[in-house]
């Protein structure tokens, strides 16, 4: 961080220490890795639910007349196919179509947790560690009749993600649950407190993120906890959300995908809508598009038994193709896995592949989509 | 914590000397700090071994970590119990944990290493 100062602490700090959390810095936070370990706190979100602080992110909130022609400026995906409280995943692109930043926006029409009279916005969700860029970037594009807002430092962001979340938060919101579908938000009172409640999730799994106002964080995170500690639910720190991910086959900003990546090689162009006239990085993904795309982000199974780690080389045919960006054990599954960018050609699933772990080549064999199902595809098997 | 008979290095590995062997694994100060461990890399059976070398690896789920040995030698066995259970170095790192044994080369060499309360000490002040 310039400057060197201490890291910054969410609401939610003396919560973490008061549950005996390990605590480490990320992205200039004191964030918890752990409570009572990686593995249990993982198996917890499959088996039933976890309880994750995500003060930490950031959120940003634009508003004025020009705020959708802003939005679709920036963006890859089309803002404006959004229905009022729905949400989408999107990129930040530079000119040259490397990512800036990947994203959660939502359409806004009552406001988002407005004291006064609501005025419609956008609400964006973007990565800690890339609040101050994104803003920066975003402003330094703004037309006059939009104004962009950080109002991260003032909100709180609580996740309760599992089978158990429905059960958990419906008693608390005053709100039919079963009637808010997945990628979608609306403003509810949890315990009293005002929230914006989302369909949304990093797990796979059903789940919530729950924003609310900063000072009424510990209010919504006990009302949660102690709804959830009967149904099994677990605090869960940054270490089992990595892993959870991983399962899911989610890419990681600063891992997966960052400045030097783009939505194609990563196999995210779902996101890149095309029909939209213009936007920043579109023309160099079109002719990324047209040339073909040099590498893919892959998802890999080990057959060897090591676990692959970031930056491990990707060898195909003994020649280096690519390198790992994220690896770790599957707990579910109980074997090792990874993502990684090789060169195109070598994608294709079923394909074996050798991760170079600390100089000795391991077996892997490309995998498709993700790698674990979540909890209701598990249980009706499809 | 830490058990009496047991010698102790600096890099948080214990060691139980058995005649011309000693068997050796990681503290509870080690497997702690390490969080579940996922995964153990042996050494194999046959390796000549140099103090303060490394010769295994066990990992947590975020992070690598080399096993140093404690004392010159031979690998003359690896808990292969550790391949499919890594998890007994957290539940148990003096007994069922432990990683490996090493024909001993220079038993001088022991004396360059912690008593337990000396081993205590080091880690209060870590």
């Amino acid at each position: 961080m310039a400057g060197g100062g201490s890291p910054r602490r969410t609401p939610l700090n003396a919560v973490h220490r008061s549950l005996g959390a390990r605590l480490f810095e990320f992205a200039g936070w004191e964030m918890p890795v752990q409570y009572t370990g990686v593995l249990e706190e993982h198996r917890a979100v499959r088996a039933a639910g976890g309880l994750f602080d995500l003060s930490h992110m950031g959120e940003l909130w634009l508003t004025g007349p020009d705020a959708l022609m802003a939005l679709q400026a920036v963006t890859t995906n089309d803002a404006a196919a959004l229905a009022p409280g729905q949400a989408q995943y999107t990129f930040l692109c530079r000119d040259d179509g490397g990512i800036l930043d990947d994203l959660i926006v939502y359409r806004c029409d009552a406001g988002f947790l407005a004291d006064g009279p609501a005025e419609p916005g956008y609400l964006l969700i973007v990565n800690a560690a890339n609040i101050t860029r994104d803003a920066e970037w975003i402003r330094a594009h703004l037309p006059a009749g939009a104004t962009l807002t950080d109002r991260s430092a003032a909100t709180a962001l609580v996740a309760l993600q599992g089978p158990v979340a429905e059960r958990v938060v419906a008693p608390l919101a005053e709100m039919r649950l079963s009637e808010l579908k997945p990628f979608r938000a609306a403003h509810a009172a949890l315990n009293g407190a005002r929230v914006w409640l989302s369909r949304t999730g990093y797990t796979g799994e059903d789940g919530f993120e729950i924003y609310s106002r900063a000072e009424e964080a510990e209010h919504v995170w006990s009302a949660l906890y102690e709804a959830g500690r009967p149904k099994g639910v677990l605090p869960v720190g940054l270490g089992a959300r990595d892993t959870l991910r991983l399962e899911m086959r989610y890419t990681l900003y600063g891992n997966d995908i960052d400045e030097t990546t783009t939505p194609l090689e990563a196999g995210l162009g779902a996101y890149v809508k095309w029909v939209k006239p213009a936007f920043i990085g579109k023309e160099a993904l079109a002719r990324q598009q047209a040339d073909g795309v040099r590498r893919r982000l892959v998802g890999f199974i080990m057959v060897d038994r090591a676990i692959p780690r970031r930056h491990y080389p990707i060898l195909g045919a003994g020649e280096p193709i690519g390198a790992v960006t994220s690896g770790s054990v599957s707990p579910t599954l109980g074997s090792e896995i990874g993502m990684g960018y090789v060169a195109a050609g070598w994608e294709e699933p079923g394909t074996t592949l050798h991760i170079d772990v600390r100089g000795k080549p391991r077996a892997a064999r490309v995998h498709q989509g993700p790698f674990v199902l979540p909890h209701n595809r598990r249980q009706s098997g499809t | 914590m830490y058990p009496q008979e047991l010698r102790y290095s600096a890099e948080h590995e214990w060691v139980r000397v058995e005649g011309e062997k000693a068997r050796i694994g990681i503290t509870h100060f080690a497997q702690k700090e390490l969080g579940d461990v996922v995964f153990v890399e042996l050494p194999d059976v046959g390796t000549a071994v140099r103090q303060h070398q490394g010769c295994a690896v066990v990992e947590s789920v975020k992070a690598v970590s080399d096993v140093y040995a404690p004392l010159s030698g031979r690998v003359h066995a690896a808990n292969a119990a550790l391949v499919d259970r890594p998890e007994l170095i957290n539940e148990d790192p003096y007994g069922e944990g432990w990683i490996a044994e090493i024909e001993i080369s220079d038993a001088r060499e022991l004396d360059q290493l912690m008593s337990a309360a000396q081993y205590e000490g080091f880690v209060k002040g870590a």
